[in-house]
């Protein structure tokens, strides 16, 4: 693929309580937003296990977004305090292995928040875009 | 993973043109058998309509299918409709995926069809891809509880408590004010028959009051929920009144020597009340309560006159708080609104001139049990008015405040107009609109024969501003009449505000005590707006009236029976499934090591002699302990780490 048409690949791990419910908000509300991303439907963001988005990236993913309730709404009382600081580490860890920790974003996105989700994933995309395709896909750093 | 070789059936629904009108099916279809595992590829125009379901179960025999796909809405709508296709053939109803095109896709990439059918194909690769990895799980039953809690008492709870309880099962009725009634037992007469608001509320208010099974509990609030459906644990709180209720005999004695006076919250501060009261005459329970705000003093004693007069000995200034611990098999949240408070549109002079008042201070008014006896007086003078202008839409339809319509106010202002020119032919009264809206029932004849008979004048065009005359004591309105496209000024000598319906207060609050949700206008959300609009999507939980949205008696009856309809078939079902999804341990991976149990919120995990073990009935299935363990020896069922993984990889295999 020349890197002109070069559309970015990201996955995004969605809570289904809310930021799944989020996502088809967005839709019943026919709100447009651009096709590049892939949602995973888990329980909650705790559910997000760190290696999930390491073996994300290392499969080329240009993007891993993690979406889940507002703090004091997580279905499971603190998931996504644990979420917050897993990524925060992570995002540690990307920087040494010489990725940008760009290509890792959280967001809390409520049920109600159809129009929130369909913004993020419009400058999620546009940030990948100026950061351009993974590094890991050249067989760049490991 | 089962042992059988999987053998995927996956089923593409077009959804009318939904889905079909922008991805390409064929292609998709013809795409989707190529794919590992994938031994039936088929589409039709609804997959969850009856011959779409014998469609499944049909290639299911054929083919002898293990595992099902279906692609098409999304999986919180129909997921329970084709687990029970799987079910209904004798398959596990686990064995089930769905992958989610039209929420998903169809309807956010309507205009690059190329790259929805590219999106689509990739979603259906992993939804294949995790079908292959999927578990049998048995889906529990558990027993529910034979008792329904309903959290507001107005007459959308009053409403929802009555049914439940003449069903014969016991209702907790938690009103957070000292009596129930809700905003309807400060109207007057309600719209569209005008009939007199206590007159159709009280009989049911009292009705609640003596049920043998509702166990009413006001001055109270929900302070923790635990548990899940069919069998919540709730705390509730009962504040203390400082008044034993089943003492009490509303005789009044204490009012005449309590020395504060209070602006009375009943009569939206139009009149005033004691620090001892109690809120109307015909409150349930029909008990005074003590305002430890106003109050000189209990503990020490300041005062003590109410106490020394009471010869019921009814009062107990040592009154304590209480928590009261409830089993509970469903909850109805019906707790409201609160009326939109007019102090924010600064323009409208609200709290700045005396005259202009809001639409439940004129129906306070206009009651004959209210501060004025029912009758219309300027707040400033205390004298009659000659005219009357509405403001309509007040926090309501404007960007800056509510963007939603709500729903009640034309109708009320109508009401009012009506009644006060009744009462008073002699009052002029204009109402000033965007437009009016008169949905229901009986209400479009309504409004033409207020304008036809009652000569009330009607203003097209939104309020500019409301200010003191200069050269008088009347307030001016500035408008733009958008009918003749000129601005137009009118004086009156009262000017109420059509204030709107907001969610009550704290809703946000309740919301994550109950772990509902709430849509984008601060009301809570309902599982789904047409089909499911009294549940909220935690099994158990329903909801009803003004707290799920702006709305009228009949409407907020109408759900709240609803509402104890759907409680109701859980409850005299008896026992109800529950998703299957706890944690399980790998015994042979487990270092023992206790991250696990730090992380779970529920205390649900433990590590016991070295190894982790869930006790079942707490775990929730989040998963937060699968994504700490460091070695991979815990996870949720049905969203292990194969399955998670598969999708993954799935996902990054190239496409095309
Ligand atoms: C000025 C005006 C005039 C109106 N006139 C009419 C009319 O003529 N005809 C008509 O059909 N409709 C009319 N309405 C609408 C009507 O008031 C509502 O439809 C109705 O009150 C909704 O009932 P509800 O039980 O849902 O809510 P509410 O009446 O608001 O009752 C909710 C109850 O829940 C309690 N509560 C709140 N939070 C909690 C909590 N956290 N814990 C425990 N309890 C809690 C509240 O104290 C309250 O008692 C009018 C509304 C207004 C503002
Ligand atoms: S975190 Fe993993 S290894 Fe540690 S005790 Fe829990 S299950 Fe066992
Ligand atoms: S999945 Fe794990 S963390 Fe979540 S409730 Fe169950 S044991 Fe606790
Ligand atoms: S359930 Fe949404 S973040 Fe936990």
């Amino acid at each position: 693929m020349t890197k002109k048409n070069w559309e970015p690949k990201i996955v995004c791990f969605a809570c289904r309580w809310c930021s799944y419910a989020g996502a088809d908000m967005a839709g019943t509300s026919r709100i447009q937003y651009p096709p590049n991303a892939r949602v995973i439907r888990v329980n909650c963001s705790g559910r997000v296990d760190p290696q999930f988005i390491l073996r994300a990236l290392k499969l080329k993913a240009d993007g891993v977004l993690i979406a889940g309730c507002h703090f004091g709404d997580c279905h499971y009382v603190s998931g996504n305090y644990q979420t917050s600081r897993r990524v925060e580490l992570l995002k540690e860890y990307l920087k040494e292995i010489g990725l940008e920790p760009e290509r890792l974003r959280l967001e809390w996105i409520s049920a109600a928040e159809g129009t929130k989700f369909a913004e993020t994933m419009k400058s999620f995309v546009n940030e990948i875009k100026l950061l351009g395709p993974n590094p890991l896909a050249d067989g760049g750093p490991e | 993973m089962s042992t059988e070789e999987p053998k995927i059936g996956v089923f593409i629904c077009h959804c009318g043109s939904n889905i079909a009108g922008v991805i390409d099916i064929p292609q998709l279809v013809e795409y989707t058998a190529t794919l590992p595992n994938v031994v039936v590829a088929e589409d039709y125009r609804y997959m969850c309509s009856d011959p779409g379901q014998d469609l499944i179960r049909e290639r299911a025999r054929e083919k002898g299918l293990n595992r099902v796909v279906v692609a098409a809405c999304s999986p919180t709508l129909h997921e329970p409709t084709f687990r029970r296709v799987l079910e209904s053939m004798g398959l596990n109803p686990f064995f089930f995926d769905m992958s989610n095109i039209r929420e998903h896709c169809s309807w956010v990439h309507t205009h690059e069809e190329e790259a929805a059918l590219e999106k689509a194909k990739d979603l259906v690769r992993m939804a294949v891809a995790r079908a292959a990895e999927l578990e049998p799980l048995v889906q529990k039953e558990v027993d529910v509880k034979a008792s329904v809690l309903v959290v507001g008492a107005g007459i959308a709870g009053i409403q929802a408590a009555l049914d439940i309880a003449d069903a014969g099962y016991k209702v907790y009725l938690v009103e957070k004010e000292p009596s129930i009634g809700g905003h309807m037992a400060q109207l007057d007469k309600t719209f569209p028959t005008l009939d007199c608001s206590s007159c159709i509320l009280t009989p049911k208010m009292s009705l609640i009051g003596q049920h043998p099974n509702i166990e009413l509990l006001t001055y109270s609030e929900v302070r923790e929920v635990d548990g899940f459906v069919g069998n919540f644990k709730v705390k509730v709180e009962r504040k203390p009144r400082f008044v034993i209720e089943d003492k009490c005999t509303a005789c009044a004695d204490c009012l005449e020597v309590c020395p504060v006076n209070v602006p009375d919250e009943f009569n939206t501060g139009l009149g005033w009340r004691k620090a001892i009261y109690i809120p109307f005459a015909q409150a349930v329970p029909n008990a005074y309560i003590i305002d430890t705000e106003h109050c000189l003093g209990m503990t020490p004693i300041a005062c003590g006159k109410c106490k020394d007069s009471c010869e019921a000995e009814a009062i107990d200034y040592e009154m304590k708080p209480e928590i009261l611990e409830l089993d509970i098999g469903a909850i109805i949240v019906t707790t409201g609104f609160k009326l939109f408070n007019a102090m924010e549109q600064l323009e409208y002079g609200y709290g700045k001139y005396p005259d202009v008042m809001t639409n439940l201070e004129m129906e306070r008014m206009l009651s004959a049990a209210g501060p004025t006896d029912g009758k219309i007086i300027r707040p400033s003078s205390m004298k009659k008015p000659k005219d009357i202008a509405y403001i309509q839409c007040v926090g309501s339809r404007n960007e800056r405040y509510n963007n939603y319509c709500s729903r009640v106010c034309c109708m009320a202002a109508l009401k009012q107009a009506r009644q006060i020119r009744e009462k008073y032919p002699d009052i002029n009264v204009t109402i000033f609109y965007i437009d009016m809206r008169a949905f229901g029932k009986g209400y479009e004849e309504f409004y033409e024969s207020t304008s036809r008979e009652y000569g009330v004048t009607f203003v097209r065009g939104r309020v500019a501003e409301v200010r003191g005359s200069f050269d008088s004591d009347r307030i001016v309105i500035r408008a733009e009449d958008t009918l003749l496209g000129q601005p137009v000024e009118a004086e009156a000598d009262i000017v109420v505000l059509s204030c709107g319906i907001q969610a009550a207060e704290n809703q946000g609050d309740l919301a994550r005590v109950l772990g509902i949700q709430l849509s984008a206008d601060g009301f809570f959300l309902e599982a789904h707006p047409k089909l499911r609009p009294v549940e909220t999507n935690t099994d158990g939980i329903f909801i009803a009236g003004a707290a799920q949205g702006p709305k009228d008696i009949p409407d907020s009856v109408a759900q709240a029976k609803g509402a104890a309809a759907s409680a109701l078939t859980m409850v005299t079902a008896g026992r109800v499934k529950v998703q299957p999804y706890a944690a399980v341990v790998n015994e042979e991976l487990c270092a023992g090591c206790g991250i696990c149990e730090a992380s779970c919120p529920y205390g649900a995990v433990k590590v016991v002699d070295n190894v982790a073990q869930v006790t079942e009935a707490q775990c929730k299935g989040c998963g937060t302990c699968a994504a700490a363990c460091p070695n991979e020896a815990i996870a949720p069922q049905h969203f292990t780490m194969d399955q998670i993984i598969a999708q993954l990889d799935a996902l990054f295999q190239e496409a095309r």
